[in-house]
């Protein structure tokens, strides 16, 4: 028998056992619904960030575990946002849950569409083209003024109680704030089991190194429009609960603004690790609340700051600090090969 | 006559006006170990392109066990059994050695593409990429990331990912290439020990380790076949010696 010996090594143990809960991940949530008692004044901040850390999670799937670098994710964010609210506001659909999946379908279809060209590129053309997209769409908003609001957006998006029951409402959101945690939960569990999968080890593959997923065989270019399509769609789900949250929507979700700050907070909270995404969205949010109270006219300068470092200095963002600093406080635990 | 298992039919290739490679026809029989030599610039590399797909060849024809593959795209290769190695490491870096083998293997048995069971469930997978690190004595290795690993070894992962996709043709473009004379043997001893049924061609300008290993050399020049013969014969072509010997004055 040697398929024991085999799961006793470290490094099949390891592997065998990746994708386990580990003891702090429900650490997020538990901190998100003490906010929810704790700060009943501040849901509308807490919502704006769930909003964030969910947007934030989907560039991370495209961007930190498939590599795809991309400055236009604000795209599909706004392409959800347009749907819900366009539908909502014609008066054509505005059930809240089945309007996202909408809202989904929508800012999928345009990451297929748009990732099926722009993915036989790379790198700085790549980067170029998404932003091209997402100025396209912006345009598009701002001139379909008849259905889109134009530059103005659309006010007065009325969204009916959520399952029949609970009220949306923005100047006391106790139901959006639980309903994006909800939300935000159900995308996060997802994407989990995506990026621990043999898919998602394919696309850390192509990450890693592209050329040498070639060179086994892998469809490489199907596996990164598939995940950037799921990605589009996860942002679109975002997109769509800020247009639900807000009751409004405008050219803002489409911008480049957004684009950069979702960026802004994945590298900040380090990308390709989950949970960069939360770190990043807090540490972003607070900061740039603190900083714009002390220095209201200069608080970027604060931040951009912050950003060189993080770039120079510390290239997995804060997450990435602190496993440095576990690795380097705890003594070499290495794992001994059994003999 | 039955089909060799790799053969080219005056294969060409011309970038501009750069003939990289002209009129090859080549045979890779089955089980073959068989070394292509040649100076710098003879087009090994170009050639190497042309049969893994990367290339699509200027005119000529690619035949795998008599299939006409020559408009096939790589991973369709990759799938019917051609796999490679890289003269300079292409490995996921960041990665340990075990996952770098599951790679290949998740390709190969069809894993890959699943997006619900996690990774770490697919035992088969695991299983059969530890086995694979155990006949290459990487074993001890496999928890280690790549970075944290001396290029020797790292040359062997490039051959464990490559071994991974059970392969009926490999190609080794410069196997020991980088590899400190210290730690050779361990590269040496891996290809001794590679599995017979395979047909293995070799790219190398290492002449020890091309007439250690090859039973069948093959030479290019300037992107034409120069001579082709046994170990012996190859040795004892003036012509040959005299490419080798040219260069060897000049550079």
């Amino acid at each position: 028998m040697s398929a024991p010996t085999v799961f006793d090594h470290p490094a099949a143990r390891a592997l065998s056992r990746r994708h386990r809960l580990r003891w702090w991940e429900p650490l997020p949530w538990i901190l998100a619904l003490a906010f929810y008692f704790m700060f009943p004044r501040y849901l509308g901040f807490g919502t704006e960030l769930l909003i964030m850390v969910l947007f934030a999670i989907s560039l991370d799937l495209a961007l930190g575990y498939a590599g795809i670098v991309t400055l236009g994710h604000a795209a599909f964010f706004g392409a959800g946002a347009y749907t819900v609210g366009m539908l909502a506001h014609h008066g054509i659909w505005n059930e809240p849950i089945s309007s996202l999946f909408i809202g989904a379908a929508v800012a999928a279809a345009i990451g297929l569409a748009s990732g099926l060209v722009l993915l036989r590129t790379t790198g700085l053309t790549l980067l170029m083209l998404t932003l091209c997209t997402m100025a396209l769409l912006e345009e598009a908003a701002n001139l379909g003024h008849d259905w889109t609001g134009g530059f103005d957006g659309l006010t007065g998006i009325s969204i009916p109680p959520l399952f029949g029951l609970f009220e949306f409402n923005p100047l006391f959101p106790k139901t959006q704030y639980l309903y994006v945690l909800g939300a935000l939960l159900i995308c996060f569990v997802f994407v989990r089991t995506l990026v621990y999968s043999p898919f998602g080890h394919s696309l850390t593959g192509i990450r890693e190194n592209t050329l040498r997923m070639h060179a086994v065989g892998a469809p490489v270019r199907t596996r990164l429009v598939v995940c950037y399509t799921i990605s589009a769609a996860l942002a679109g789900i975002a997109g769509g609960i800020w247009a639900q949250a807000n009751a409004y929507v405008n050219l803002s979700t489409l911008g480049l603004d957004r684009a950069a700050t979702v960026l802004i907070i994945l590298v900040l909270g380090g990308y390709g690790r989950l949970y960069g995404a939360f770190v990043g969205a807090v540490a972003y949010m607070a900061l740039s609340h603190f900083l714009a109270k002390v220095y209201p006219t200069a608080w970027q300068l604060g931040l951009g700051f912050l950003l060189v470092t993080i770039a120079l200095f510390a290239r997995g963002g804060i997450i990435g600090l602190g496993e440095t600093l576990m690795a380097r406080l705890r003594p070499k635990l290495k794992p001994k090969p059994p003999s | 006559m039955t089909a060799a298992l790799l053969e080219t039919r005056s294969v060409s290739k011309s970038f501009g006006a750069l003939r990289a490679a002209r009129d090859v026809s080549f045979k890779l029989e089955e089980g073959a170990r068989h070394a292509l030599i040649g100076p710098n610039g003879a087009g090994k590399t170009t050639f190497i392109n042309l049969l893994t797909g990367v290339l699509p060849p200027s005119s000529g024809e690619v035949l795998l066990k008599g299939e006409d593959i020559t408009t096939m795209e790589q991973a369709a290769r990759v799938k019917r059994g051609i796999a490679r190695t890289f003269q300079i490491n292409r490995l996921f870096r960041g990665l340990s050695v075990l996952e770098n083998v599951y790679m290949s293997v998740a390709e190969r048995v069809g894993a890959a593409p699943q997006m619900i069971t996690p990774a770490g469930k697919r035992k088969d997978v695991i299983d059969e990429s530890m086995h694979l690190l155990e006949t290459l004595k990487l074993a001890d290795h496999a928890h280690l990331t790549i970075t944290g690993l001396p290029y020797g070894r790292q040359r062997l992962v490039e051959l464990a990912i490559a071994l991974g996709l059970k392969p009926v043709v490999l190609l080794l473009d410069e196997p020991a290439a980088g590899v400190p004379s210290a730690e050779t043997h361990i590269i040496l001893d891996a290809i001794d020990a590679l599995p017979k049924s395979i047909g293995v061609l070799i790219i190398d300008h290492d002449m020890d380790l091309v007439f250690r290993f090859a039973k069948k050399i093959t030479v290019l020049v300037r992107g034409a076949v120069f001579a082709e013969g046994t170990p012996k014969e190859i040795g004892a072509n003036a012509d040959v010696r005299a490419v080798y010997l040219g260069q060897a004055t000049h550079g």
